[in-house]
């Protein structure tokens, strides 16, 4: 996993509630036995007209050129449904380093924090604030520090992250790693468990 | 202060808490299919390890599968591709697999259940969000992603913050007509699809002592579809019952034993949840959704909601979007309208006593003209049974196509799809955008609900045909 420490992007608006996990990959797009290669299928369905590649939907924020960016700031419940991994997988291929929202799906955000794509919290009213921007606006958001801010405004919010993912984050560790690591401690476990 | 259920058994599997982090749970079954665990497989294979306790492993091939024609190959290539590497990593690291072919076979949730592999007590995950099903034997059970499938290979553990506890009572006596699947939309209706994120849901009370498993089952599958992380119901003897003489229920002292250690499972009545929800059963109809989240439910002779009724803005647009997709008017109603396709299957739904309602109300009825019914049962066994008591002639009469195991129109990965603009009324536990394939209108019911409509050709109040 790669290291993330802080990002200064502009960022692409979606603000749409309960955004499933369907729609940013959905099933058929699936099949694959990799990793790779599922951003080009990121929300595909709303992404294209009639499945068709060559008919990009001139209303959807990823076809519009005036949205660009590491971050995508979504409306709430993020990431609901299925556990697919494969969507934290797409947006991280598509080049989001960072979801916005004011409330995420469980399985999401955990699958989101494994893969080094970070689910940022904030409040309703931070959110709706930053729909209002104009989208060329940067925003900035440090790991460290927990906070997320409108670099025009300065205005800033602290979001919640735990302490043990923050290091994972920082430092690109993962939990497999960790887990192997405490393999005595688990055995021990399974011998008194019986 | 007592304990919760929850507690009890989440207590009993941590092998260590990390300061200000999550907790190293132990992991007593982990579930696996195609669909999620290719990547997990070559992740450990990179690290160069083995499984962990490849014992604890169960698999199983069901997303992708076709539904007729099984013991051919399987015609799309990039399926067969995904199925034959679960064959092949099965193989290599020692995996058991019931494959197509096998008289196992079938969707993950039900053959966990029907082969006893899900007992009270145990903590169980899977690669797949409906893995809260097992809930309903008293387990911990929840969804995870393909790095957790991961870490249950390397070290038969998951790291994971715990959760908070809600309880949702629920008593009195169902009107007829109603069955649980129309409990979990209610209350999916009721505190919205994102209503119990961050909980872990134990669902009591009179009306769900009184279910059968396979109704708990339906409850307890449809949690994930409210946020939460999984839903559980104290095991009793209904449960017992249910899993004794299983292929793998523990047999002779072992029983006795397991059975002494099943009994003390349930929430001291001390106890204390984060949050507690109570429900009326007599006030719950027969329930259909509208909309394109299982939180989009109503009674299905109700109106679907004014869009001026909505205070919140966010919520206002989600819904007129919902309403535009599934071509459908704000404050009109359902009943009555026509519908093209019934699906009766998934994990939600196709188990034995779902496909005996089916059976039950359709007897001597025909299907519309104008609909197509799909009936898809959950595993081979099932399969099986249905020939074994003769429901087989009720639907083939009843012009219903029965097909084989399999996940099938829940999701378009197979075969199986509803083409875009077309309405089928399902039992599966979403009705997301394209989810019955790109374009498909679902409107998620229960069985009795699907079946009413496949004879009417319409939405229709099932009281009406069993007056």
């Amino acid at each position: 996993m790669q290291a993330l420490k802080e990002i200064h992007s502009p960022f692409v608006p979606l603000p749409v509630e309960n955004v499933d996990t369907d729609q940013i990959i959905p099933a058929r797009f699936l099949k694959a036995t990799t990793r790779d290669g599922f951003g080009k299928n990121l929300f595909r369905d709303w992404r294209y007209e009639n499945d068709d590649e060559t008919k990009p939907k001139a209303d959807f924020v990823l076809n519009q050129s005036k949205f660009s960016g590491s971050i995508l700031v979504a409306g709430k419940n993020f990431g609901c449904g299925s556990s697919r991994e494969h969507a934290a997988w797409a947006l991280l291929d598509y080049g989001f380093k960072a979801v916005v929202s004011s409330f995420f799906a469980d399985i999401f955000k955990n699958n989101a924090l494994n893969n080094g794509v970070l689910p940022v919290i904030v409040s309703e009213g931070f959110l709706q604030k930053i729909f209002s921007l104009e989208p060329a606006e940067a925003l900035q958001i440090d790991v460290a520090a927990q906070t997320i801010t409108i670099e025009k405004t300065g205005e800033k919010e602290s979001f919640e992250l735990n302490p043990y993912k923050k290091t994972c984050l920082l430092n690109g560790y993962d939990d497999i790693d960790f887990l192997i690591s405490r393999k005595e401690v688990i055995e021990q476990f399974e011998t008194a468990k019986g | 202060m007592g304990k919760t259920l929850f507690d009890k058994i989440w207590d009993a599997h941590v092998v260590e808490k990390i300061e200000d982090g999550p907790s190293v749970l132990y992991i007593d079954r982990h579930f696996i299919h195609e669909v999620t665990s290719p990547q997990a497989f070559k992740g450990i294979e990179k690290r160069g390890l083995s499984l962990f306790r490849p014992k604890q492993t169960i698999a199983t091939a069901d997303h992708n599968v076709p539904t007729l024609n099984q013991h051919l190959p399987i015609k799309d290539q990039l399926s067969k591709m995904q199925v034959d590497q679960l064959i092949e990593n099965c193989e290599k690291h020692g995996v058991e697999l019931y494959g197509l072919g096998h008289p196992y076979q079938g969707i993950v949730h039900v053959i966990g259940p029907e082969l006893g592999m899900t007992q009270p007590g145990m903590t169980i995950v899977c690669g797949d969000s409906h893995t809260s099903t097992h809930g309903a034997f008293g387990t911990i059970a929840f969804g995870i992603g393909t790095s957790e499938v991961e870490m249950v290979f390397a070290s038969q553990c998951v790291l994971q913050t715990k959760p908070k506890t809600m309880r949702i009572n629920i008593e009195g006596t169902l009107q007829p007509g109603v069955v649980s699947k129309d409990i979990i939309l209610y209350i999916i209706a009721k505190i919205s699809a994102s209503g119990a994120t961050g909980y872990f849901v134990e669902y009591a009370g009179s009306t769900i002592r009184s279910l059968s498993m396979e109704s708990r089952m339906t409850i307890c599958n449809m949690s994930i579809e409210m946020g939460a992380r999984g839903g559980m119901i104290a095991p009793d003897q209904v449960t017992y019952d249910y899993v004794k003489g299983r292929v793998y229920a523990p047999k002779g002292n072992a029983w006795e034993q397991k059975l002494s250690e099943w009994k003390e499972l349930y929430s001291d009545s001390d106890a204390v949840f984060d949050a507690e929800l109570h429900i009326d059963a007599s006030e719950i109809e027969p329930m259909i959704t509208y909309g394109t989240n299982p939180g989009l439910g109503i009674p299905v002779k109700a109106q679907i909601p004014l869009l001026e009724s909505i205070a919140s803005e966010g919520e206002r647009k989600n819904i007129e979007q919902a309403l535009r997709y599934m071509d459908l008017q704000s404050g009109a109603s359902l009943l009555g309208m026509p519908i093209q396709h019934v699906f009766i299957g998934s994990c939600t739904n196709s188990r034995i006593e779902d496909l005996r309602l089916v059976a039950n109300l359709v007897k001597g009825r025909k299907k519309h003209d104008s609909v197509k019914v799909m009936i898809v049962p959950g595993s081979q066994q099932v399969a099986k049974q249905v020939h074994a008591e003769g429901l087989d002639k009720i639907f083939t009469e009843a012009g219903f196509q029965i097909r084989q195991a399999g996940c099938s129109a829940c999701l378009g990965m197979n075969e199986d799809k509803v083409p875009a603009g077309e309405y089928c009324i399902s039992t599966s536990n979403r009705n997301f955008e394209g989810r019955q394939g790109a374009g498909a209108r679902t409107l998620l019911a229960s069985p009795l609900t699907a079946a009413a409509a496949a004879i009417t050709g319409v939405v229709t109040d099932v009281r009406e045909l069993i007056k």
